[in-house]
């Protein structure tokens, strides 16, 4: 085969699937590496952002005179130094208050000064005065027609008469009749569920390090998921022209989708043109809770009908998500998210976009889909229970497979959720015992997966490598699989090839590395680049034997006469064409640009024991298996851990993690010492099994893994924790002190418990 | 009114001038471009600052640049022996035990010095003795792997 499209049933990889060293490896077990706040420059000043205490207020007046007169400031900024004809104004308002605190955290002004700690100092002699405002912080308390209302403008035509002003929007998904399919089945049950806001959690706080003429030139560095996208942020929000501000992607401590907007680069580069100089910003951990995403935190209906069999005949869910001051909460995504896992006949997904006096959420790992499935995998668990049937068998039973439609629209292309389910069912873990006060939970998850905008360039080199140039920041390994898909194209070795994520002046546009698409768009991109470069290495070959170009192939990594008719000629190797190319034509490198559209969703089925002490209403996590479908594992290695990481951050979510507001509106717990994310001895080894399900929209069957493995785990564990305790836990996190009031209570017992 | 101080990092003699009020992580990263320690939380619950302070794992967010006076400071940077990696390090990359990399030196001069202190670690004992490192991508399952695969080639026994 030339230059071929998939084919999974006759293609031998030799590279894909092999678990080489990564190649910013040493780099990063030494130190040397360089995340955003890593980076100085020659005359750089500290920048600090000055935040309310308030979680509602109107700003009646700033004062900075003061701080302007320590010999230490050189530049303060408030809103007034942004363009006022900035096209994402909430984005903008999010960076930088207008007229009004918005949330807790909120910034109002900010100082540049020649020390880190200079600039906090000053921040405390910046004087502001507010009108405090009513405060909502609740999602069902924010709905209330009568609630505090968190913005003027109220929502857009989709929301009905007589809701309150903080519903943004109403969406709605589904086919056939919900009432017939509940009157056909032999149990109809109904539960509602919440669950916290739970932030990224990422271990570096954002940090970027700006410098911007006022000439509108500058430069940015900064730990970002999407550097392509916060140029053109930065840009709109700063009135320069985009490709006047050069963005170069950090190494990045990671994001999760945390990292896919801006926070401090706009403030940073204002506060670089007013001092004329470079200005590093770095936020507190306390900041980086208090001001940047968490995801949203929601309130879902499930009701369910259920044939004695395990059929299912109906499905509703609402779901009600508050994604802070602004609108754009993933309710959209969780209701399209819901019922995914399913072949449903009768099928209604509704979502509200609610706004609270909250931190504007970003987007976390498979923004919305975790918390639908939480709500929908509970309410299956429980009938499984009332009707004692076997949790994975009534999964396989109702499970969306190719061809069947999605309760969101599409019909399912090739699709591996029953592969994953047959996978759970077949591993020992399923069939292992179970201690005292133990139980087995099983969840499934979905995610879409994306494409995106891919721009890529592979430049070939004399001595025989290639250099490959992405736009996608590398936040799990991606350079490595990128890699390996290279070699695998060309037929030379791993070691042969860099990947760089360059900046933003050195390729087209690229979309932001998040829908867990960089391995698979990047991938594709990179595999289409390499075969545009061997059509020109086979064009090389031509030009020196003097045969017409479609005379040459390119085969086990060398360029060939495609037949006898086009005489006898030696096959010339990767290696002996480039170190020619300069001869024969000049550089040679290979293209890809476009918008790949064939991203495979993804499916998974976890499985988890729990132990809840019921003096204390501890859970401990006792064993944990992932079965997910990556379509085709380039570095199996960092599947794993997409898999590990994502069920870690689950448990994190279902036992611990939670926004915690006081009466004043104040988050309690802005740092890790309250805020409670695994740590090692929390968890247990974390069992894979990467299903391989090929994807039809990738040369090599690739589909994202990085999102679908936080879908399960909140239900998965949730089952488990219910099944052990004896009691059905609607709401996260699933701490102790709730675990132990439901056991005092009783309330929501589970008869078979 | 800054302090001098002089003290002896990976083996080197260093002196400085810090504020009183100065961390020893500001220090190294800020004043001496030592910025493989990194700052994730500034209040020691993270452990992306850690540092060895005469032997001792420490948050170096929670020392101040003038307590170093006279002491023996161990960063990542001081981990390797020239180009030859420490068996921890080239057992990380083996075992893909780090994906965004940012808890990654901290965790290796913790093991380290956990290692140092008890050459037969169980798992408990790793993750226990791991617990004050915060990790949000791996889930710890790579890394308390290749902490044991360290430990046992440390050992001399067969690497598995």
């Amino acid at each position: 085969m030339a230059f071929d499209e998939y084919d999974d049933r006759n293609r031998i990889f030799t590279a894909v699937g092999t678990r080489p060293v990564r190649p910013d490896g040493v780099d990063k077990v030494t130190g040397r590496a360089l995340f955003g706040a890593d980076m100085s420059a020659p005359g750089m000043l500290w920048g600090a952002i000055l935040r309310s205490p308030h979680p509602h207020a109107r700003i009646v007046s700033i004062d900075a005179s003061k701080a302007e007169a320590l010999p230490s400031v050189k530049a303060i900024v408030t809103r007034a130094d942004f363009s006022e004809n900035a096209a994402e104004q909430d984005v903008l308002d999010n960076c930088m208050a207008g007229e009004k605190a918005l949330y807790d955290g909120h910034a109002l002004a900010a100082v540049a000064a020649t020390g880190r700690r200079a600039a906090e100092k000053a921040l405390r002699m910046i004087d502001v005065e507010y009108e405090i405002l009513p405060h909502v912080t609740d999602v069902d308390e924010a709905m209330k027609p009568d609630a505090p209302m968190v913005r003027e403008t109220g929502g857009d035509e989709s929301v009905p008469e007589g809701f309150s002003k903080n519903v943004m929007s109403v969406c709605e998904f589904g086919h056939g009749d919900i009432e017939k399919g509940f009157a056909e089945a032999d149990l109809v049950m109904e539960k509602s569920f919440r669950t916290a806001a739970a932030h990224q959690g990422y271990i570096e706080p954002h940090a970027c390090l700006a410098s911007l003429g006022s000439d509108g030139r500058g430069e940015l560095w900064a730990s970002t998921q999407g550097h392509f996208h916060i140029r053109n942020l930065c840009a709109d929000i700063l009135g320069i022209d985009s490709t006047q501000l050069r963005v170069a992607a950090s190494e990045i401590g990671g994001g999760f989708g945390g990292k896919t907007t801006v926070f401090i680069e706009p403030v940073a580069l204002a506060l670089s043109r007013k001092a004329n100089r470079p200005v590093k910003i770095m936020m507190t951990r306390s900041e980086v809770f208090r001001a940047t995403g968490p995801t949203s935190s929601t309130s879902m209906d499930v009701k369910i009908g259920m044939k004695k069999n395990g059929a299912i005949t109906a499905g509703l869910a609402v779901n009600r998500f508050q994604g802070g001051a602004y609108p754009g909460s993933p309710v959209d995504m969780g209701a399209m998210c819901s019922f995914a896992c399913y072949a449903l006949d009768n099928v209604k997904t509704v979502g509200y976009d609610v706004v609270c006096n909250r931190p504007k959420q970003a987007a976390y790992r498979a923004p919305g889909s975790p918390m639908a499935a939480f709500a929908v995998e509970s309410v299956i668990d429980m009938m499984c229970r009332e009707l004692d049937l076997d949790p994975v068998e009534v999964r396989l039973k109702n499970a969306s497979r190719e061809g069947t439609k999605a309760s969101y629209g599409p019909r399912w292309p090739r699709i591996g959720l029953a592969e994953t389910l047959e996978a759970a069912k077949n591993h020992p873990h399923y069939a292992a015992p179970l201690g005292p006060n133990q139980g087995r939970g099983v969840a499934c998850g979905f995610w879409f997966n994306h494409g995106g905008e891919t721009s890529v360039s592979l430049a070939l080199s004399q001595d025989g490598t290639a250099a490959l140039s992405v736009g996608t920041p590398d936040i799990g390994g991606s350079r490595a699989s990128l890699c390996l898909m290279v070699a695998e194209e060309l037929g030379i070795p791993y070691e042969k090839i860099r990947t760089t994520v360059v900046d933003t002046a050195s390729l087209g546009y690229n979309d932001v590395s998040h829908g867990s698409r960089v391995t698979y768009a990047s991938g594709l991109a990179a595999i289409k680049a390499a075969q545009d470069a061997k059509r020109k290495l086979c064009a090389r070959a031509a030009r020196i034997w003097g045969i017409p170009e479609d005379a040459v192939i390119w085969e086990d990594g060398e360029a060939a006469p495609a037949g006898h008719n086009a005489g006898e000629h030696e096959p010339l190797s990767f290696a002996e064409l480039c170190s020619d190319m300069g001869r024969t034509g000049g550089p040679i490198s290979g293209h890809f640009e476009a918008t790949p559209e064939g991203a495979g969703v993804s499916f998974a089925t976890h499985l988890v024991d729990t132990e809840v002490d019921p003096e204390t209403g501890a859970t401990r996590v006792t064993r944990y298996t992932v079965c997910q479908d990556a379509g085709k594992a380039i570095h199996p290695d960092y599947v794993e851990g997409q898999f590990q990481g994502g069920a870690a951050q689950g448990i994190g979510w279902a036992l611990n993690e939670e926004y915690i507001y006081g009466e004043d509106g104040r988050l309690q717990n802005p740092g890790f010492l309250d805020y409670r994310i695994p740590v090692a001895s929390d968890l247990p080894m974390i069992d894979t099994e990467i299903v391989e399900v090929p994807n039809p929209g990738h040369p090599y069957g690739v589909r994202g893994v990085g999102e679908t493995s936080i879908v399960p785990p909140l239900a998965a564990i949730a089952n488990a924790v219910s099944r052990a305790a004896g009691v059905r836990m609607s709401e996260l996190p699933m701490s102790p002190p709730r675990i132990l009031k439901a056991l005092k209570d009783g309330n929501g017992r589970d008869c078979r418990g | 009114m800054q302090i001098h101080v002089s003290t002896r990092i990976n083996g080197d003699r260093t002196e400085y001038l810090c504020e009183p009020d100065e961390t020893l992580l500001d220090v190294l990263r800020d004043r001496l471009g030592l910025t493989g320690a990194k700052e994730g939380c500034g209040t020691g619950d993270c452990g992306a600052c850690t540092v060895t302070l005469d032997g001792r794992a420490v948050c170096s967010c929670l020392v101040l640049g003038a307590e170093a006076q006279g002491r023996e400071i161990g960063t990542i940077e001081g981990i390797a022996d020239g180009e030859t990696l420490h068996p921890l390090q080239r057992k990380f990359l083996e075992h893909a035990a780090l994906q965004c990399g940012i808890c990654t030196p901290g965790i290796l001069v913790a093991a380290k010095n956990l290692l140092e202190k008890n050459s037969h670690p169980t798992e408990k004992d790793i993750r226990f003795g791991l617990a004050g490192n915060l990790c949000r991508c791996t889930g710890y399952d790579k890394i308390v792997r290749a902490v044991m695969d360290a430990a046992a080639e440390m050992r001399g026994e067969r690497c598995t």
